[in-house]
This record gives structure tokens, C-alpha cells and sequence, in this order.
């Protein structure tokens, strides 16, 4: 907003401009704004970061919340198993965001296939959007790691690897319908003009089709990556000791609460760095958009 | 001189409306045919129709001799032949200009990068984008991105090169360079259909003048004859009001 160099005398030697009266009393005015709007701001944040500190921990049952979910010893002493059953949500989240991703980009192309030898794929397709978009997780994930072992088939695969598969199967579904937005998002006349210059339909659609849409839809599909990694944790469900059950066995064996917040804590680290990067591209696109015209 | 383009009785409804009613035309080697007429006269969706973007209704369309109204002809071979030029360019904006010129070559004809490279550069120098090679579309100016859009329709060695109101998305000063290098193109002797509003062009750039309306051609002739002593009124009226606007 502010350019600092409008009240300065201008650089180029042969330009004998002076800003006049009227422009350094406005360039002096704006800067009085400035140092003003960032005091009040300074001023109100402390102002309601006081009041919620005396509100909370003047509250009369403070001192006994502060035991049971922010003790020192039971953090210090949970942190270690907590940590280990984070590095398999950790993995875990890898490999089902893997495999979200795969599904959703399948189903999104597939929904949009028009010859009619794929009508039941896309029929399928559109059917898998609409139950696993609806569908709670937990009961997805209750019906894979106990029902599919309950049919004792041999050969069934480990409960994590179930859980794993009920996460990709869900968030598959939502990832299939942002794909399937990017993909139409792109305007017909890019189809045409390269079905024009003689490439195929795999060909328009993997060369001009989704490398567009897939930057458009970077945003909201690292969005979804952010909520994945946090239903990652329902695995603890049907089992596995990962970071939120290793927490639970802890507060089972202190009756403290503590570790889950410790393990709340390690998730929100854990997230920050796909939320920056999220927000970064989020940014990025909406710089491009002014200068990125017709597509 | 041998006939590369040929409509018979060409038919295209867009639900009740028709666009093209039993519309003929033929286009010979080195011929370049400038279709004129008011907006919604049919040109646009005559052009998509040849190249396979519409599929008729009714009639066939004729490229060297062969049907590609014929259902079981391979459209992507019959696009690879002939080139269009789009009035809003449609350039990918994900790729340089150089990679838009090279898509068709490497990816359809199976060229090398390198060969397809050197000749999209010999291409792009010759109409003055050489030093854009690397720029992505949305830093050309519009009679850069129309130039090179020319050149990616170009660079398959088209039998047919479709131009669909190129100069109608830039403003005046802009449609000069671009109608220069259409020119240019005819001199060479590639095969043209074209449809415009530039009157001024058509008559420079056209052998034969065609002017539609409600879908048919309701004359048509050398451009003198046409722009200069239309014998129909309705042809007349529209180069009146093109006139005094």
C-alpha cells in the first residue's frame, strides 16, 4: 500500500519532479495510519489474551483440569510411547494419502468418460461418490476391520492394513469429487484445441486437461490431505497402538488425561508444515489468477 | 488442380435451430476461400464441422478424396491433416509457446524433442517470436499469442489451414501483424478457409468470397465481385451496414 519512495525526490537525474505539498502531507497522513492500526492491534490482542487467561484459570474448577489434562510428570512420562505410536500414524498417513489419491484421480477420470462401453464404470463410479461421501467413517472403518475378518476368508489381510484401506475408500471418495471439479473447471476450448492438433483423448487429457486442473485443485486436495492425517487417528479404533491408543493405554494406567493432550499436541505439529504449504499455494493461485486471463 | 476440401449438402441443427442448411463447397489446392456473414451465419460452426469438432447432421465432407463425415474415420488422423486457428487462441497456459508449438509433433508424429524443437524455432523465427520461445502465453501480447497459435496449427504441415475470426479478439493495432503472416501463408500457397469480419482482408487475402446467410452460401465469387457488386440485396444490406455502422 504504502511506497516509501513517493516521498523521497525522484532517482533519475534528468526528472526534476518533487512530490508536491499535497502528496507528502497524504504520504505522511497514511503513515500516522499505519503506526496507529498496528498499536491498536497490539493493544486489543493483549487486551483479550488477559481476559481469557484470568477467565480460564480464575474458573473454580481450573486447578483440578490443570491436573488431570496438563501434568508435567504424566506428559514426560507418556511422551515417549505417545511419539512411537505416532510413527505409525505417520506411516500409515503416507500410504493411505497415497492411495486416496490414486482412487480419487481414477474414479474423477473415469466419471468423466463419455463412450458408452464405460457407462457401467462410470455408473460405478458415481454410485462409490455418493455412499462413501455419505457414509460415517467409523462405520466404514468397523465394517472393514471386523466385518471382513468376520468372514473368515483366508488370507485376510492384518487389521491396519483394513483401517488403512476404509480411510482410502473414504477420503478417496472426496478426493474423486475435487478432482473431477479441477478436470471440468478446464475450458472446453482447451479439449478442442488439441483434439484439433490431432491428439487423442488420453493424450488431450493427460498432457493439457489435468495438468491444469491438478494446479487448480492443489489447494483443496492438500486440504483434504490435512483432514486425512488427522481421521488417521480413528485407526486406534479397531486397534492398532497408535499415537491416540498409546495415549489412551497411558491415561488408562494414571487416570490422567495428559497424554491425549500430548498426543493432540504432536498431531498439530505434525500438520503444520502441510498447512503452510497449503496456504502458500493457496496464495500462489490467488496471485496467478489476475494474471492468468482465459484458460 | 486437385479439390482438398469438399462439402456436399452439409446440414448441422444446434436442437431446432439449423445452422447449416444443404451448404456445398469446394475448396481447391492452394485456394484461399474467405467465408463472410453476419454472426450466427453458419462460417464458425462450418469450420468445426470440417474438422471434426461438430459431427453433421447431414451431408458429407470430402478431405483429398476421402469421407471424414464417415463414422469409421479415424478423427484424430483427419485432424493431424488439417490445422485451425481458434478466435480466442486457446493456447495451453501450462506450457511455453514452444512447448505448445512441439505438443502435436512429439506426442501425435512421435518426433524427437530436439527435431521438433529446431523446426518449432525455425517456424516461430520466422514470424518473429524466436526471442518468446520460452515465455509462457500469458506474457504475449494477443497478436503474439494469435501468431503463435498460427504456428503450432502450422508446425503438422496441415493439407487445410482453418482460420475462425483470428483477428477478432485483437484490438486494431494488434491485427495488422497477424493478417501479415496470414498473407505471407497464402504466398506460399497453403490451402485456406477463412472466416472473418475483416472486409479489408478478404479482399487482399481471399481468391474467392462466399457470403452466408441462415446457413447457406448466398453468393459467391472473386472479392471485387462480391464486395464490390453483390448481386444479392441481402448481401448488399450487410456490406451497408458494415459500412456506415
Amino acid at each position: 500500500m504504502d511506497h516509501p519512495s513517493t516521498g523521497s525526490p525522484s532517482a533519475l537525474d534528468g526528472d526534476p519532479y518533487r512530490p508536491s505539498d499535497l502528496q507528502l502531507g497524504r504520504v505522511a497522513y497514511r503513515r500516522r495510519q499505519t503506526v496507529r492500526s498496528v498499536i491498536v492491534a497490539a493493544v486489543s490482542t493483549l487486551v483479550l489474551g488477559l481476559i481469557l487467561a484470568v477467565a480460564i484459570t480464575g474458573s473454580p474448577g481450573w486447578p483440578r483440569v490443570q491436573d488431570s489434562f496438563l501434568d508435567p510428570q504424566v506428559a514426560a512420562k507418556s511422551f515417549v510411547p505417545v511419539l512411537r505410536g505416532l510413527w505409525l500414524n505417520i506411516r500409515l498417513l503416507f500410504f493411505c494419502a497415497i492411495g486416496a489419491l490414486a482412487l480419487g484421480l481414477t474414479v474423477a477420470i473415469g466419471r468423466t468418460l463419455r463412450p458408452a462401453l464405460f457407462f457401467p464404470l462410470r455408473a460405478l463410479a458415481a454410485l462409490y461418490t455418493y455412499v462413501f461421501r455419505g457414509a460415517p467413517l467409523i462405520v466404514v472403518l468397523y465394517l472393514f476391520a471386523f466385518g471382513i475378518p468376520g468372514l473368515r476368508l483366508t488370507g485376510t489381510p492384518s487389521v491396519l492394513v483394513l483401517g488403512g484401506c476404509a480411510l482410502v475408500i473414504t477420503y478417496g471418495a472426496y478426493l474423486a469429487e475435487v478432482f473431477r471439479a479441477g478436470i471440468e473447471s478446464v475450458h472446453p476450448s482447451q479439449r478442442a484445441a488439441a483434439r484439433s492438433l490431432g491428439l487423442t483423448y488420453g493424450q488431450t487429457m493427460r498432457h493439457v486437461v489435468l495438468p491444469q486442473a491438478l494446479r487448480r485443485v492443489a489447494p483443496p486436495i492438500l486440504n483434504d490431505l490435512v483432514a486425512l492425517q488427522k481421521d488417521v487417528g480413528l485407526i486406534s479404533l479397531a486397534g492398532p497402538i497408535d499415537a491416540i491408543r498409546a495415549a489412551q493405554i497411558q491415561t488408562a494406567g494414571s487416570f490422567n488425561f495428559t497424554p491425549y493432550v500430548v498426543a493432540g499436541a504432536l498431531f498439530v505439529l505434525l500438520a503444520a508444515p502441510l498447512i503452510a504449504v497449503t496456504d502458500w499455494l493457496t496464495l500462489r493461485a490467488a496471485r496467478r489468477q489476475s494474471s492468468v486471463g482465459t484458460a | 488442380m486437385s479439390t482438398v476440401l469438399s462439402c456436399h449438402e452439409v446440414r448441422k441443427a444446434f436442437g431446432a435451430t439449423v445452422v447449416l442448411r444443404d451448404l456445398s463447397l469446394d475448396v481447391a489446392e492452394h485456394e484461399v476461400v474467405v467465408l463472410i456473414g453476419a454472426s450466427g451465419s453458419g462460417k464458425s460452426t462450418l469450420l468445426r464441422c470440417v474438422n471434426l469438432l461438430e459431427t453433421v447432421d447431414d451431408g458429407t465432407i470430402h478431405l483429398d478424396g476421402a469421407d471424414i463425415t464417415d463414422p469409421r474415420a479415424n478423427a484424430d488422423h483427419v485432424r493431424q491433416r488439417i490445422g485451425i486457428v481458434f478466435q480466442a487462441f486457446n493456447l495451453f497456459p501450462h506450457m511455453t509457446v514452444l512447448d505448445n508449438v512441439t505438443l502435436a509433433p512429439r506426442r501425435v508424429h512421435r518426433v524427437p524433442r530436439p527435431e521438433a524443437e529446431t523446426r518449432a524455432l525455425a517456424l516461430l523465427e520466422r514470424v518473429g517470436l524466436a526471442g518468446k520461445a520460452t515465455e509462457y502465453p500469458d506474457r504475449l501480447s494477443g497478436g503474439q499469442q494469435q501468431r503463435a497459435a498460427i504456428v503450432r496449427a502450422l508446425v503438422n504441415s496441415p493439407r487445410l489451414l482453418l482460420l475462425d475470426e483470428v483477428t477478432s479478439a485483437l484490438d486494431p493495432e494488434l491485427v495488422g501483424e497477424v493478417l501479415a503472416l496470414i498473407r505471407d501463408l497464402k504466398d506460399e500457397g497453403m490451402t485456406m478457409l477463412i472466416a472473418t469480419h475483416e472486409m479489408g482482408f478478404a479482399r487482399r487475402v481471399a481468391d474467392r468470397v462466399c457470403f452466408l446467410d441462415a446457413g447457406v452460401i448466398l453468393e459467391q465469387g472473386p472479392p471485387d465481385q462480391v464486395l464490390d457488386a453483390p448481386s444479392q440485396p441481402r448481401t448488399r444490406q450487410f456490406l451497408q451496414r458494415l459500412a456506415t455502422p
